[in-house]
């Protein structure tokens, strides 16, 4: 969209203590921009769990939010090891995060399930060995 | 009076214009303009950062002073539990109460004394509202004040109920009103404060619409004074008039409202950016599984406000050395002569006014217009250099965007976007150069100065490896 605002982060692998960075700024951009509470802490969420998602199974990726006074659209693509079954992955407490991952008390399964609970519409682009694009969106209204 | 009042000002003639105090702020209040840094009162916090930043001494608090006290015919004094760490080997926090009633106060109510009642509501209310947790604490006014502004989807966490101080100005008051028979007007309670947030709320209160603290005094003003006075104390046989105990005086420090509390499941974190980093965590659901969470603006909890004197830390050390042997609690709810039932029907210690979002940092009045303006801000920050250095009198080159599109500030006070405007500027001089050497007479002699000093003028603003 030409009049939309666009967002671009890079989200580094196994660098948990940055994992935040991208959904902390598009929150506090929201907020100037006075969008309802409600609908930024969805976007947050749903935000920082995909950044955490990047990091634990496909060393980063990039992601682009693009906001228009109706939507938020946010496409979180890597270029992992891709999702092999994605209706398991959508079950919640379905992991298959390492066991170091889980200690930092991450990993228990409700990423993707969160994702969607917290976003109006969700897409999941994979392929096994290329990679994962997840297409997350969120109305205004 | 104005809801965005604040306590934090600025000693113009001591400002040097320096950056320090805009880049320190957490809400981005202070712009530097014509030279002087300038608080955006709708955004001041009060945390009191640019005070202890300011290397200049430029910033204060404004707070009452002893001399006001003379306008009462009964004076209470209501002592901060971090009052009785200010003092090097100070045993018996008698020697202060006492202290205060030979400086000239009429009767003295102890804070942490009013704390041990807050203590028990909180524990209370714990027990009975399961539906907002974790509970946020309210009983430092910053906090509040930076939830209102920062973190509107929060504010239904703010434990509704008052703090120690304003529950001690009030039962303070109803004591003296029946001992005295003296009016309400007559009888003034003077808060011994060790933060500036503590006089805003005193004359801006939040949870209720007006509060019964009459004063706010800055604890270093009243130290000299109250020192002499503990001399002369210790020397003699003094009373026992303590009323708190180890839950009271643990107030003054960073996790001692959450001990009172008797949370389960608690987090404390103390100084603004740490307060900041758990807000936003909690507006994640990232902290959901906590009971309560104690949040102080200043490092150490209130023992490291800017009006008191002592080290916080050596403070908190006080503090711990002299509640060893105190009773756990001494004041309660239920004692005759402190929350009676008059009082418990007034249900002082209960909020009886909702916090409400003040949405300051929005950039316009509608989403659309937020948009719109967001937009043009995000392109412009783009041109600027992203160095953050200050110098325009912003914090950052985005808030600087910021202010251009609200119309508060112009390019021009970027120095490298100036700096790159005269490049560009002398090299359009420059290009004039062949059209006056053209003139007959002086003409090659002017087209010679003007070729000189554009080439200067580029040197100077157009080199590479000179900033950036």
């Amino acid at each position: 969209m030409d009049n939309a605002i666009v967002f671009e982060y890079n989200v580094d692998s196994d660098d948990f203590t940055r994992a935040g960075e991208a959904s902390s700024d598009i929150k506090k951009k929201l907020k100037e921009m006075g969008v309802s509470p409600e609908i930024v802490r969805k976007v947050a969420i749903a935000m920082y769990e995909g950044e955490i998602n990047m990091v634990i199974h496909a060393n980063g990726g990039k992601i682009t939010v693009e906001i228009t006074p109706k939507e938020i659209e946010m496409k979180l693509a890597d270029v992992g090891p891709g999702i092999p079954d994605v209706d398991k992955a959508m079950q919640a407490g379905w992991s298959t995060a390492p066991e170091e991952v889980r200690n930092l008390g991450f990993g228990a399964g409700m990423g993707l399930p969160n994702m969607k609970k917290n976003t109006d519409d969700m897409k999941i682009d994979t392929e096994i060995g290329k990679g994962t694009t997840i297409t997350m969106m969120v109305k205004m209204g | 009076m104005d809801k965005f009042f604040h306590s934090v000002r600025i000693d113009k003639d001591l400002c040097k214009g320096c950056i320090n105090c805009i880049k320190r702020c957490p809400t981005e209040a202070i712009r530097v303009r014509n030279g002087k840094a300038v608080i955006n009162n709708k955004l001041c916090i009060d945390c009191g950062e640019c005070i202890r930043i300011c290397e200049n001494h430029a910033k204060y608090a404004e707070v009452d002073s002893l001399k006001d006290m003379e306008r009462f015919k009964y004076t209470i004094a209501l002592p901060a539990p971090t009052l009785y760490c200010q003092f090097n080997n100070l045993e018996d926090k008698n020697i202060v109460l006492n202290a205060l009633l030979k400086m000239g106060f009429d009767d003295v109510f102890e804070v942490a004394a009013a704390a041990e009642f807050v203590s028990e509501a909180q524990r209370k209310f714990l027990a009975e509202k399961k539906d907002n947790m974790p509970w946020i604490s309210t009983a430092c006014p910053t906090i509040i004040r930076l939830v209102r502004v920062r973190f509107p989807g929060l504010i239904k966490h703010l434990m509704p109920i008052n703090p120690p101080v304003e529950v001690a100005a009030q039962v303070a008051v109803k004591k003296a009103m029946e001992k005295t028979g003296l009016k309400r007007e007559e009888i003034g309670t003077v808060f011994i404060s060790p933060c500036p947030s503590k006089n805003t709320y005193a004359k801006v209160p939040l949870g209720i619409k007006k509060s019964e603290i009459d004063l706010v005094i800055a604890m270093k003003e009243i130290y000299p004074k109250l020192l002499t006075a503990m001399k002369a104390v210790a020397s003699e046989n003094y009373e026992d008039i303590s009323q708190s105990g180890r839950i009271g005086i643990s107030w003054g420090f960073s996790g001692g409202e959450a001990g009172g509390a008797l949370a389960q499941s608690y987090l404390a974190a103390d100084g603004i950016e740490n307060v900041i980093r758990v807000l936003e965590d909690l507006e994640d659901e990232k902290l959901d599984d906590l009971e309560f969470v104690e949040l102080d603006a200043c490092a150490g909890g209130c023992v490291g406000g800017v009006l008191t004197v002592e080290n916080p830390y050596l403070s908190v050390a006080r503090l711990h050395k002299m509640r060893r042997y105190m009773p756990i609690q001494v004041s309660h709810m239920s004692d005759d002569g402190f929350m009676d039932e008059e009082l418990e029907k007034k249900s002082i210690l209960s909020f009886k006014k909702d916090i409400e979002y003040e949405p300051v940092l929005q950039m316009g009045d509608s989403v659309i217009e937020g948009f719109v303006r967001l937009n043009q801000a995000e392109r412009l920050a783009k041109t600027l250099p992203g160095l953050d250095c200050g110098s325009c009198g912003a914090p950052s080159c985005s808030a600087l965007a910021k202010d251009i599109v609200k119309g508060e500030a112009t390019q021009e006070m970027c120095i490298y976007m100036m700096r790159s405007h005269i490049a560009d500027l002398s090299k359009e001089l420059k290009g004039t150069v062949g059209e006056v050497r053209k003139v007959p007479g002086p003409g090659a002699v002017a087209a010679e100065y003007i070729e000189k000093i554009a080439d200067r003028i580029i040197e100077v603003t157009d080199k590479d490896g000179i900033g950036r």
